[in-house]
This record gives structure tokens, sequence and C-alpha cells, in this order.
């Protein structure tokens, strides 16, 4: 596997049987259950699933950004550039961090540090990567302001986070996450669920733009499958810690293959129905707790279609085409 | 800000003179006649009479009242019963001494107790914070005056390590300036060039400074330590650690500096407190300050002084604690700019 | 009648939402603090209660010939004060009357806090302004003052140093209490109560205190703590008890001339003073964190 990985140029970020584990006092939470997936060069992978699926653990996972403990990588391999991020040193990790790896948080209003001017908290970025003076540092930060269409950058640099609006605020975060020589990959984990409708569509074609600047790959978390069918290259779909399905962005439009993507689908505001379902009856039913679930699918208590087999194991593997898989013990049963 | 500062400013007056007219009401409802109580059992009704008109205690209350306000904003606190002297010129020329104390106990309190709180932060759960917050609860929990006893009687009494007894070595020849003693020294220093003044003043000020300083040092390191762990779980935290920016300098440059306002709060209210800390501590090391002081004029129920005395203490709290009102709006600019 | 009581109950069995008092006792177990607190306030609160069985010795009977006798000498434990006194069984003592200042002036403080904090916050108007600008006057003197002032002021004496120590401690009280009695005014089930008659200020008691007893307790075990040091503090200056009540700041206080010569008559009393206290404030921050959801977990 690993030659492999070291071999294909094509391949950025794989990561391998991934599990992550919090240890509370209340018992072990399994927030991530083997998830495998890949990212080619250049790409923009969606991960998608509902609030608590797991999606911010497994990008957090990538960085080692995982409050540890409680949380704990307790299996799996991440392999960046053919190198295994969980075997490096804190050290090592952290020259990643920023550099070829960035990060874009949901909160744009609680991700930057208010005490500091936000020109500076990107030249701080600079700074911590290369050896540069204060002031090239700061005439870069200026720069990036400008990359990220900042209306005059060079005064808006001597602002603090809050006095600028929402979008602005996510704009300087993209400037700080872009703080870099060569950004390899870009985490952006929900990068527009806090704003409005309007400034969502602006910073999501800000990103698409940069990406066609910059060569960089994009891991895009979202639970708003409007923004997946229009940045994502794509798609991995989560649920309950667990990967359901992947597939190309238009694979998984055409044909959702699990019963869970169906009903992410069938959420969306739009006339045409997946399976002539209506909206209202998409997803019904409880998210289990993942303090005390078990090894079966773990769709099964609002799956529709669900089985005895269902509530035995979880499903292997099924390759409908090339590059679309589904995990569902039902594929191809739904209609 | 300037709305701020007009509306924290009003505040003030209303404060300040509820302060006053609570004194004097305290002093003019308590029971027992003053002039009696001043002049003692003995006293004849001549000698009662005239003191009662010196006081102004023939008067009705209402009269009183306004004759004590028409005072207060001259800052006239009358003469002392004890001395015979202005209450205000003996006040003015012991605070120094009070200040000069509460402020080394301070600056001991406030830079030994964030160290501790970051450090216990940072380290959660080892033994450096289990140790450190076991000794912060030792320290809130002592009474003061017996920790100003037992380092006397250790580093004084038994190592004889440091003075006590006075600000400054007796046998020296010493006229102060500023009633600053540790500035006098300074000043001495650069005019003549001999630092024992300098020295002496500093040993002076050490273990009343630590006695003072324990109970504020003890509170500090616990808020620092609970404001820290708050910041260090903020989202920015976590933006700067995915910047790859060095774990020690997220720590002291970008947690700390927010960690810090709440602290500025809790050390300003604290400075207030030790001016009134400082009649126990004063007393102890026969520090000649404003506590030492005000404990003797109540013991001597000198009740101009006693007058004085409180309501100077009480208007330097409420101060105080303005000044780290607008401190804070200073230091937080998400409230300075708005 | 009764018929109809039993029908009632049996139609609704009442199932107790999962043990408030069971899941704190839970949480209890968990914090090691709290129950260090707990355990050394239990025997403070044993000494205090059993003080004539447990103490060797009269703690008033003065004995000349063996003044100053060094722990474990002369069949004293801790040894003897200047007066010839059993340490040990004046600290025993002593312990009693901190229990009884620590209990009293809070409950002082606790009673007119709460009274004063329900009127201020359910009336409103002009009468919650009056009282709010006195509690802010309060708290314009430091602490520390506020107390000597009062007892300065009444006379020295255990009883009015516990009045001033209690009536320092009010605005606290009133403050938490009546930030509540505004929240809860307006709340959907006191608006339904009183428009089925209930009277509006039973009302009130009933259903404000259960919502800010945790509060109020945290504040009222380390207040307890803060009385017993704020007591001692006023006994040391002469203010509080007087010679020759086994008062522990007093003992301190009586000790000052003989540092030189017996460390034993200051160390001892300030360690008891420095447990009992610690007891208090181990509680009450065990407590805090307890009911700090944020802390849980
Ligand atoms: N610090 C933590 N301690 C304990 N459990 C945690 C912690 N962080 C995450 N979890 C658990 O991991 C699970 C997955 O969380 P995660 O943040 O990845 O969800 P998400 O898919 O990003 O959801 P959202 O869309 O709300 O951001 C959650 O159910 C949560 O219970
Ligand atoms: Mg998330």
């Amino acid at each position: 596997m690993t030659e492999e990985l070291k071999n294909n140029n094509e391949i950025l970020l794989s990561i391998r049987g991934l599990e992550v584990n919090f240890h509370t006092y209340r018992g072990i939470i399994q927030a991530v259950r083997s998830v495998s997936f890949d990212i080619k060069k250049g790409e923009t992978l969606a991960l998608v699933g509902e609030s608590g699926c797991g999606k911010s653990v497994t990008a957090h996972a990538i960085n080692q950004l995982i409050p540890m403990p409680p949380g704990k990588i307790d299996k799996g391999e991440i392999f960046f550039e053919g190198k295994d991020l969980l075997k490096l040193s804190e050290k090592e990790i952290r020259a990643y961090r920023g550099d070829k790896i960035s990060m874009i948080f949901q909160e744009p209003m609680t991700s930057l540090n208010p005490v500091f001017k936000i020109g500076k908290q990107i030249a701080d970025v600079f700074m911590t990567h290369h050896k540069i003076s204060k002031k090239e540092a700061w005439d870069r930060a200026v720069r990036l302001l400008e990359l990220v269409k900042i209306p005059s950058p060079a005064s808006r640099a001597n602002s603090y986070p809050h006095q600028l609006s929402g979008g602005m605020r996510q704009r300087a975060m993209i400037a700080m996450a872009l703080a870099s020589p060569e950004p390899g990959l870009m985490i952006a984990d929900e990068p527009t669920t806090a704003l409005d409708v309007t400034i969502q569509a602006q910073i999501l074609r800000l990103l698409a733009e940069l990406k066609a600047e910059i060569e960089m790959s994009v891991l895009l978390i979202t639970h708003d499958m409007g923004v997946v069918a229009e940045t994502a290259d794509r798609v991995v779909v989560m649920y309950a810690g667990r990967k359901v399905e992947e597939a190309e962005v238009h694979d998984l439009f055409e044909h959702p293959g699990h019963p869970y993507t169906l009903g992410l689908l069938n959420s969306l505001p739009s006339n045409e129905k997946y399976k002539g379902q209506t909206r209202l009856e998409a997803i019904t039913g409880q998210v289990p707790d993942l303090l005390t679930i078990g090894l079966w699918c773990p769709f099964e208590n609002r799956c529709k279609y669900a089985k005895d087999i269902c509530r035995k194991e979880f499903p292997e593997k099924t390759e409908v085409e090339p590059g679309h898989s589904i995990w569902c013990h039902q594929v191809g049963k739904l209609d | 800000m300037v709305r701020f500062l007009i509306k924290r400013l009003s505040l003030l007056i209303p404060t300040l003179l509820g302060v006053v007219t609570l004194v004097f009401f305290m002093i003019a409802l308590s029971p027992g006649d003053p002039a009696r109580v001043m002049l003692g059992e003995r006293a004849n009704k001549q000698q009662l009479e005239t003191l009662r008109a010196e006081l102004g205690l023939d008067q009705p209350l209402g009269t009183q009242y306004g004759l004590y306000l028409k005072r207060m904003v001259r800052f006239d606190f009358g003469k002392s019963i004890k001395t015979g002297r202005p209450v205000m010129e003996e006040i003015s020329n012991l605070y120094p001494a009070t200040i000069e104390l509460a402020f080394f106990a301070m600056i001991f309190a406030a830079t030994i107790g964030i160290i501790i709180g970051v450090l216990s932060a940072t380290r959660k759960n080892t033994w450096i914070d289990f140790t450190s917050m076991v000794g912060a609860l030792f320290g809130v929990s002592m009474p003061v005056f017996w920790l100003a006893l037992v380092l006397i009687m250790i580093f004084s009494v038994g190592l004889d390590l440091l003075p006590t007894g006075s600000r400054m070595n007796v046998r020296y020849y010493f006229e102060s300036i500023t009633n600053f003693y540790v500035i006098d020294a300074i000043i001495l220093l650069i005019r003549e060039g001999d630092p024992k003044y300098l020295s002496s003043a500093v040993k002076h000020l050490i273990l009343p400074s630590v006695a003072l300083g324990t109970i504020p040092l003890a509170i500090i390191a616990r808020v620092t330590r609970s404001s820290m762990l708050e910041v260090l779980t903020q989202d920015y935290i976590k933006t700067a650690r995915s910047a790859g920016i060095k774990e020690s300098r997220v720590v002291y440059r970008y947690a700390l500096k927010n960690a810090l306002l709440p602290v500025i709060t809790i050390i300003g209210l604290q400075f207030g407190l030790l001016l009134s800390g400082a009649i126990l501590t004063e007393t102890i090391f026969a520090w000649p300050g404003l506590g030492k002081w005000l404990y003797h004029a109540i013991e001597a129920r000198d009740y101009p002084a006693v007058q004085g005395g409180v309501i100077i203490i009480s208007t330097t709290f409420v101060l105080i604690n303005l000044v780290v009102d607008i401190l804070y709006t200073l230091v937080n600019p998400k409230i300075r700019l708005q | 009648m009764s018929e109809q009581l039993l029908d009632t109950e049996s139609i609704e069995p009442i199932e107790k939402e999962p043990g408030r008092f069971r899941e704190a006792l839970h949480q209890l177990k968990k914090n090691k603090g709290a129950i260090a607190g707990l355990i050394i306030i239990a025997i403070f609160l044993f000494i205090a209660v059993f003080a004539p069985v447990i103490a060797p010795h009269d703690p008033l009977s003065q004995n000349i010939e063996l003044r100053k006798s060094a722990p474990f000498t002369e069949g004293f434990l801790l040894g003897s004060d200047d007066l010839g006194r059993d340490l040990l069984s004046r600290i025993i003592y002593g312990g009693r009357i901190s229990m009884i200042i620590g209990v009293v002036s809070v409950g002082i403080a606790l009673v007119f806090g709460i009274l004063i904090g329900v009127i201020s916050g359910y009336y409103g108007g002009w009468l919650d302004k009056i009282i709010m600008r006195l509690i802010d006057i309060m708290l314009a003197f430091p602490y520390v003052l506020l107390t000597i002032v009062i007892v300065a002021m009444l006379g020295p004496s255990l009883t009015n140093a516990m009045i001033a120590i209690g009536i320092s401690q009010i605005p606290r009280y009133v403050r938490m209490v009546r930030a509540s009695v505004l929240a809860e005014k307006e709340a959907d089930y006191v608006v339904a109560e009183r428009s089925l008659g209930a009277s509006n200020f039973e009302l009130m008691f009933r259903s404000i205190l259960p919502n800010c007893l945790a509060p109020i307790s945290v504040q009222a075990s380390l207040g307890v703590g803060e009385a017993i040091l704020s007591s001692a503090a006023l006994s040391f200056l002469g203010l509080g008890a007087q010679p020759p009540t086994p008062e522990w700041g007093l003992m301190i206080a009586s000790s000052r001339e003989f540092i030189t010569s017996a460390w034993w008559i200051v160390t001892f009393p300030g360690i008891a003073t420095l447990l009992a206290v610690l007891g208090f404030n181990l509680f009450g921050d065990g407590l805090r964190d307890m009911l700090d959801p944020k802390l849980r977990d």
C-alpha cells in the first residue's frame, strides 16, 4: 500500500481505516469508525452528513487538532504526499499545519483572535513558516487580503475581527489559510454555514477561483447538498461515524445508492424527488447514540428498507460503477 | 467610549455621596454619646457640652448632616480627638506608606499569581497543577494575620534574614521627600550614590508585602487558571494551532492576552481590598501607614479620624474600580472601538 | 374524598425525574475535593458538638506553674499557653465558637439577603432602585473595612462581630436572589399559577428558592469559611471575642509576644483556622464544579 501511494503522484492525501474515539467519563464515544478515502491533487472532495456524524473529527485527525485527551486516534493511517502523518512528532506535524495543510473553520465570528489585528494574525502565520521581517510579512498579509477580495486591504489589515462583517471575516480566515507558499490541502470545515445565502455564494465562488489560481486540493465539509453540487468533484457521505457512500458528484446526484444519501438529497428544496419520496418523509427518527452504537448498519433504525441482516452486521463495500461505492445491504433493491 | 466614560463617571458621584452619607449615619446613630465615649466616664458636664458644640452634636441631625456634607466637599474631616491635628493632614502623611505597601504586595501577587495560573492551566491535571491549586486553596483559607506572625517567626526571629517593625533602618539618617520610601531611596541613590537606603527600604517591604499579597496571589492564580483554560478551548486558539503556530506562542501570546482580561478586573478589585487588609498587616508589622493609624483610631473611638480614614479608603476603592473598568475597556479592543 | 386522592395517585405514578438528588450524589462521589471538604467539615462539626467530651482539660483553667509548656510535656498534647491553659482544649472549644460564628453569620446574611432580594426583584420600581443603590453603596466599602466599621459602631463583642459579618455578606445574596427572581417572574409556569390565583409572594418563594438554591449553597459554604476568617481577624484586632474566650483569632492575638519563646501558641490555632476554612472552601468549590454543567464530562 505504502509503495503504491508513494508512486502515485496523483494522490495527495490518503486516509486508511481511521478510527477515532473519545474517552469520556460517560464511556467511549466512537466518533469515526474505519473511514478511508483519498483526495487527488487539485480535487475538491466534499464530506457530507448530518451534524455529529464525525466530519470535523475526521478532518481534525488530518492535522491532529483533535483535543487529546479525551480524543484518541486508535487506528488508521493518514498519508500525505506519501508520508504517514500519524507517525510524525508534534513538532513535525506542526510544520505541516498552516503550511501544506491549512484550515478554515465554520464560525468566522469566533475563529479569529479578538485582541489582535487581522493583518497581524495573517502576518504571524507567514513569520511562523518563513524567515522574513515583520514588515515583509505584513505586506504579504495585505496582498493576501487583496487576493481574497477585501476592499481597501491596506487599511482593513489594521482592523480587529469584530470590526468586520461575517463575510469579511471569513475572507480574512481564508487569507490566513492561504498564508503559506504551497497550499497543498485546504480543509474547509463548513466555511459558509454561519453566513447568509448571498455571502455564502460569494465565498464559494472565491474558493473556486482561488483553487483555479493556486494548485491546491480542498476537503470541503458541509451538510448542505446544494453546496456540494456547486463546488465538489467527488463526495464522501458519512453517517454516525461510518462512510456509507462515495461517488463522483454527478454519479451521486444521478444515481444515489444509499438510503441515507437519498434522504439527504430529498431534503434539498428542489421539485424533483428521488425514488418518489416526499420531502417530509425524507429522514425520520433519531441518530443513534455513538456511546452505545453497535457493529451493524447505524442507519438501520431510520431506514425504511431495513431487513434483518441490517441489524446484524455492517455491509461490505459494493462498487456499483468505477469510483462509486456503497455500503448497504439493500443496494439496488430500493425501489 | 466617551459615552461609557461619561456614564461611568456620572455613577461615581451618587456612590461617593452614598458612602459619605452611610458613614455619617453609622456614626451618628451608633449607640452611646460620642462625646461621652471620647472623653470617658469621668468627664464633667461642662467638658461634654464644649465637645458637643465643637463637633456640632448639639444641632439637629439634619443640620449636622448638611454641615458635614459641606465639610466633606472640602475634604475637611475635622481634627483628630487624640492628636488634635487635622485628620486630613495625618492621612496625607500616612497614606503613601500604605499605598507603597499595597503596591508591592500587588506586584508580588500579580506576577507570581499569573505565572502559577498559566503554568497550571497549560499543565492541567499534572502534579504542577495539583500542587499549585492546593497551594492556592491554602492561600485563600489562611488567616492573614497568622501568616504574618509565622513569617516573622521564621524569617525575622528564627533566621534573622529580614527586618520588621518600620519602613527603614532606624539608624539611618533619612529625611523623606515623597513619603514613598522606595522612591526616596532611589532619589538618594542617584544623588549620593549610596544604595543602603534602597536595600533597607526594600528589605523592610518584603515580609509585609508577602503577608498582604498572599490572598490576592491565590485568587489571581485561580482566576488566571480558569480564564486560561476557558480561552484555550476557544475557536481562535484552534485557528492558531491549525496555522502551525508554535504552542508556546499560542499559549503566551494568543491565549494569555485574552485570558488576562478578567484577571485585570480581579487585580483591581483585590488592590482595593488590600487597602483595608492593610489594617491587619500594618498593625502586626508596625508599618506606619493608614491601616495601623485607623486601627488605633477605632480603638480610641476617635470618631473624626475613623470617619476620615474610612471615607478615604472607600473612596480609593471606588476610584480604583473605576480605573479598572476604564483600563479594561482600553485593553479590550472590542469595547474600546465601539 | 380519600378514595379520589388514592385514585389520582394510582393513575399518575409520579415518576421522579431520574433523581436530581441521586445525580448530585453521583457527582459528589467523583469530586474528591468536595468529599475532602465534607469530611473536614464533619470532623469540625463533631468536635464542636462534643467539645466537652473530647477536650482533655478545661479550656479556661489556668496553671501558672505550667505556663508555656511545650507540646507533649506536662500532659499537654499541643502544649500550654502563657497562662498555662491547655492549648488543645482551647482549640477544641475554639472550634465550637468558630462553627457557631460561621453558621450564625451566614444565617443572618441568608435570611436578610433572600428576603431583601425577593422583595427587590418582585416589587421592582422605586423600592428596587433604592435597595440596589444601597447595596451598591455597601459594596463600595471593602469587605473587611465594612465589618470593622460596623463592629466599631456596635461595640466590640462576639455577638456584634457575628452581626457585622452577617450584614457585610448580605449584598451578594441580594444580588443573586434578585437576579433569579427577575428571570423567574415572567416564566410561563409562574404566570400560569398566578392566573390560577396563587398568592404572588408565596409563589415567588416556592419557585425561586429551588431555582437558586444551587448558587446560594455554593456561596453559603464559601461564606462560612469567610466568616470564620473574618471573626478571627476581628477578634485579633480586639473587636470580636473578648478574653478569656477561647476564640482562635484571639488566641493568635494573645500569642504575639511569645513568638520568640513559644512557637506552638501561635502556630496551632492558626492551623486549626486554616483547616476549618479549607474544609468549607473545598466543599464550596467542589459544589460549584459539580453544579457547573460546563465542567462536567
Ligand atoms: N471533544 C470532544 N469530546 C467528546 N466527544 C466529542 C468531542 N468532539 C467531538 N465529539 C463527538 O464526536 C462526534 C462527531 O463530532 P463532529 O464534530 O465530527 O461532528 P460533525 O459531523 O462535524 O458535526 P457538525 O456538522 O455539527 O459540525 C460527535 O457526536 C461528538 O459527540
Ligand atoms: Mg463539525
